[in-house]
């Protein structure tokens, strides 16, 4: 997928301006944050395993190249293949020439964010095959030709009445021609348009939460069901995954089955859950008969041992998101990408460039809500200051902030100049606002006065009165 | 109105020394709020002093990756203080700074990291110090009115600071404390981040300002000047009347001040 | 791609600092933790399953209807299909432990897996998990996956004894019993359901419109 992190600011403006997608993301903090809470609650051991889920990551990323090997190893024991790509490009290859030796034309999709990663939809459209996605959110996102502005729930800032009029504008021509403003109405709408494309595919492509070295297994969770009806009535299976997915055993899933759902809508468990292990067997009675996993790398092997480390135990549940003021308000378009919210801004700037996402790191009041609340207790604060720490080394921040900040650090490593300069600063300051007790305008703050009032210094600094009132007598 | 903290503060018969960092936006925005923490460690027995050489703790360095000159204003502040038996400093994002980073920005040189991290094990925020190694009892103050309090990030998730504060109020009578819908939730202050993107900023600002208002409180108290002077810029910037102080301004009884962004008038304050 | 699979290890060995895999005697002891699977802490679950069962399936609109023998199956599922006006056509699985159950003979059943206008299907279950309140389907030729997914109707027969308490119970019974990973392993909580519209739940997604559950207690 292109990135568009460039016009974060612009793309903001526009959507704290939007009243539809403002009422959209309430959703959000009554939905999801309410929910996770509760479901938290619930589970006494949520604590625990939580620890446990970090250290099965740890444990598999130190390791990693030993379980994705075994991983193959098993895929191949159960009659499917493996294929490994370095690049967003060679992954798209290989889907593309398994779907065309496969002679197929229609491809229904699970969601995947992986896939999102590697633009697999325009990929196939340009082989001229024709991707359909599946997950609701992911439908009606593709309906209306936008990026997901969640990685979980993707369509989370459209409302109703957009959703009506798009189902009624595409749905038309398979015979649907009344406009449905009810939720049952729209999702029954939907179930009947999406049922014909399942049983019409070629192939199926789905995501994975998890990769399991023990069996060679993928795992989907889902609530709708599409991601089985997708792996399970075309003659191929491809399921793309980035490498870190890899744990190495079925009871290991479970654990980290059991913070994932909860962190994610509060669930205990999501709907379907499905563990897929190759193609049919030989007296199966359906299911694909190819099965294929395509493993993409695209920079996650180079996060391994540094500042970024971490940042591979996300299993993309959305809790940091859910959380975070910022995201709150500004919604998922604005990052600009595949990966949003406080993930998207450590991911995007790694995969798609700091100099091309820079404003991402640094759209963050590091309040640590995202840590709080990560079921893989990933240390986003600490990775959004160091591509900070990338961008000052760099001398990618701005002339102005790097001059105030020099003249700041100058004086601050100079106490008795400080205690002058500033002493009289803020003496002047408190004089000529002493009427008021605040300035509405502010030489020089001007992104501070635009939004609120500037309080006025109180009078002379507190080093300044300590002094004269102790003497100096003090060390 | 009087305040007096009683507690233990002594280390065999010698009362402890408390290093007072005042924090740059104390120091040069509202020194009100550093005698009163001056006032609130000397009523629980502690000997204050304010060493010299001290300015910042270094978060907007730090916070904008210049790690180099976060080391050298770092090192500014363990030499300053780790002659004292506590640094305490009414602000839970410089505490957590000195605590939790100061360390870390010492990784790979032993020497400093170890006198960080003797440091950081010394380094209290006010309200945590009276609450948690004072155990200060009472605070013999009483004020009327009805108070909400903002609970600032770095404070709350880097030192625990939440019951401390409210236990603390708790003590001082004919106050009512009434809880704000998402009081542990960012007021947008962020350090230059409320500069850099302002847009961003006034809505997380407005929202904040909203809860408050929502509560009917007289009074916003809190533990960070930053959040506080964010927070009550956009009350008056909104016409509000809210008035807001530093928690330990009414801890140590010393509210007969122009709250932050007013000032005081013939006909009162404004 | 071979190529790629050898650039993407070397990358991942270069990251951990290691020239080549890892010394045999790790590898080998990593090998040997694949082959014996532990579990990591298991949330407490109640003693009495059918109930912690049961009440987390119908939490999340499940419905169960217990039963005291495999002989009250025909006529709940009856019940079902004439409540909900889902015609006269039954699909069953080829299920041995749905052998011989005596159903109406107002329906027409086929055993057979599922079309694309089955309305109602019936199935067998491995287990049922009694910490989520899941059933737990393998795929086989005795129950093929479609019965799970495109009938807007899931009827499961399940037995009491079959519910185990946790999710890596099932894993444990799996290799007690010798039994590989199938194609697929579906664990099932419930009926359908989306919430992509303005954060609504709504049931009957993709999958099934309804789960009926009947837990047999011989």
């Amino acid at each position: 997928m292109k990135s568009t992190a460039a016009k974060f600011k612009k793309s903001v403006r526009v959507s704290l301006g939007d009243p539809d997608l403002q009422r959209a993301m309430g959703f959000i903090k009554s939905g999801f944050v309410k929910n996770r809470r509760a479901a938290v609650e619930r589970l006494p051991e949520f604590d625990e395993l939580r620890r446990l889920a970090r250290g099965i990551k740890e444990h598999t990323l130190q390791n990693l190249d030993f379980y994705l090997e075994a991983y193959e190893e098993r895929v191949q024991a159960s009659g499917g293949h493996v294929h490994w790509a370095s690049t967003p490009e060679q992954a798209c290859e290989i889907v593309v020439d398994i779907c065309r030796r496969a002679g197929a034309k229609r491809v229904t999709k699970g969601k995947s964010m992986v896939g999102e990663e590697m633009g697999i939809n325009d990929a196939l459209e340009q082989a001229g095959l024709e991707p359909i996605e599946t997950d609701l959110g992911e439908y009606i996102i593709q309906l209306a030709e936008e990026p997901p502005s969640h990685i979980i729930a993707p369509a989370v800032h459209k409302t109703k009445h957009q959703i009506t009029e798009l189902f009624h504008t595409h749905h038309a021509r398979y015979g649907y021609t009344e406009r449905q403003t009810e939720v049952p109405a729209l999702v029954d709408e939907a179930r009947q348009v999406l049922r014909e494309k399942f049983l019409s595919a070629d192939v199926g492509i789905t995501g994975a939460n998890f990769l399991i070295a023990e069996t060679g297994s993928s795992v989907i969770v889902t609530n709708e069901g599409n991601g089985d009806l997708t792996n399970t009535l075309p003659r191929v299976h491809i399921v793309t995954a980035g490498i870190e997915k890899i744990v190495p055993t079925r009871e290991d899933a479970s654990t980290l089955l059991r913070v994932l759902a909860r962190s994610a809508t509060g669930q205990e468990m999501s709907v379907y859950t499905t563990f897929s292990t190759g193609p049919r067997r030989s007296d199966d009675l359906d299911g694909p008969s190819e099965y294929h996993v395509v493993l993409l790398d695209n920079g996650r092997s180079q996060m391994l041992g540094n500042a970024f480390h971490e940042m591979l135990r996300c299993i993309r549940c959305g809790a940091c998101m859910n959380h975070c003021p910022v995201y709150q308000g500004i919604g998922g378009h604005a990052y600009g990408w595949v990966y949003v919210g406080p993930m998207g801004s450590v991911l995007t700037p790694l995969m798609v460039g700091l100099d091309e996402a820079g404003d991402l790191p640094n759209a963050c009041t590091l309040n640590g809500r995202c840590r709080e609340v990560c079921p893989m207790e990933i240390g986003l604060p600490d990775m959004l200051r160091e591509l900070r720490r990338r961008q000052y080394q760099d001398r990618q921040t701005s002339r102005t902030s790097r001059t105030a900040l020099a003249a700041w650090s100058f004086l601050a490593r100079r106490p008795r100049l400080y205690r002058r300069l500033m002493g009289a600063a803020v003496a002047s300051l408190a004089w000529l606002g002493r009427r008021r007790g605040r300035f509405r305008h502010m030489l020089l703050a001007g992104g501070w006065t635009s939004v609120r009032d500037l309080p006025a210094p109180q009078g002379a600094s507190f080093q300044n009165q300590w002094r004269k009132r102790r003497g100096d007598a003090q060390p | 109105m009087t305040s007096e903290a009683t507690a233990s503060s002594t280390t065999e018969g010698h009362p402890l020394r408390v290093g007072l960092f005042v924090t740059c936006l104390v120091d040069l925005m509202r020194p009100n709020v550093g005698f009163s923490t001056v006032k609130l460690l000397e009523d629980a027995g502690c000997r204050v002093e304010v060493p010299e050489l001290q300015t910042c703790c270094g978060q907007p360095a730090y916070n904008s990756g210049d790690f180099s000159d976060t080391q050298h204003i770092a090192r500014q502040v363990i030499t300053a203080f780790e002659g004292y038996d506590y640094l305490v400093a009414p602000s839970g994002s410089c505490v957590g700074m000195i605590k939790e980073h100061y360390p870390r920005l010492f990784s790979t040189d032993a020497g400093w990291r170890n006198r960080a991290e003797r440091l950081a094990g010394r380094s209290y925020e006010i309200a945590s110090f009276l609450h948690d190694v004072l155990a200060v009892e009472s605070l013999g103050a009483s004020h009327e009115a009805s108070v909400t309090y903002h609970d600032s990030c770095s404070g709350l998730r880097e030192l625990g600071i939440h019951d401390q504060p409210r236990a603390l109020l708790g003590k001082i009578s004919g106050l009512e404390l009434r809880e704000m819908t998402d009081s542990n939730v960012c007021c947008g202050f962020g350090g230059t981040f409320c500069v850099k993107y302002p847009k961003i900023s006034e809505h997380l600002v407005s929202e904040k300002v909203a809860n408050i208002a929502g509560t009917g409180a007289e009074l916003l108290l809190g533990g960070d000047l930053g959040c506080l002077l964010n927070i009550a810029g956009r009350i008056k910037r909104e016409g509000r009347d809210t008035k807001v102080f530093h928690v330990v301004e009414m801890l140590a009884g010393m509210i007969d001040v122009p709250a932050i962004g007013e000032a005081e008038t013939p006909d009162g304050p404004v | 791609m071979n190529g790629s699979k050898a650039h993407v290890l070397a990358s991942i060995r270069a990251s951990l600092n290691r020239s080549g895999p890892l010394p045999a005697s790790v590898a080998r002891s990593l090998q040997a933790r694949l082959a014996r699977p532990r579990a990591n802490l298991k949330p407490v679950v109640g003693a009495d399953l059918t109930a912690h069962f049961t009440a987390q399936l119908e939490a999340v609109s499940g419905k169960v209807t217990r039963v005291a023998s495999i002989d009250a199956v025909a006529e709940v599922v009856a019940t079902h299909m004439r409540s909900y006006d889902l015609g006269a056509r039954l699909v069953v699985a080829p299920d041995p432990a749905l052998e011989g159950i005596p159903w109406s003979n107002r329906l027409s059943v086929e055993r057979r897996a599922a079309a694309g206008d089955d309305r109602v299907s019936v199935t067998g279950a491995y287990a049922g998990v009694a910490e989520t309140g899941s059933l737990v389907l393998l795929s086989s030729p005795e129950s093929p996956t479609t019965l799970n997914f495109l009938p807007d109707d899931h009827l499961v027969v399940l037995r009491e004894v079959q519910i185990v308490p946790h999710i890596e119970d099932v894993w444990v019974r799996m290799r007690s019993d010798k039994r590989r990973m199938p194609r697929t392993v579906n664990f099932i909580t419930g009926p359908s359901k989306t919430a992509d519209v303005e954060q609504t739940i709504q049931e009957g997604a993709h999958g099934p419109r309804r789960l009926h559950v009947i837990l047999v207690s011989e």
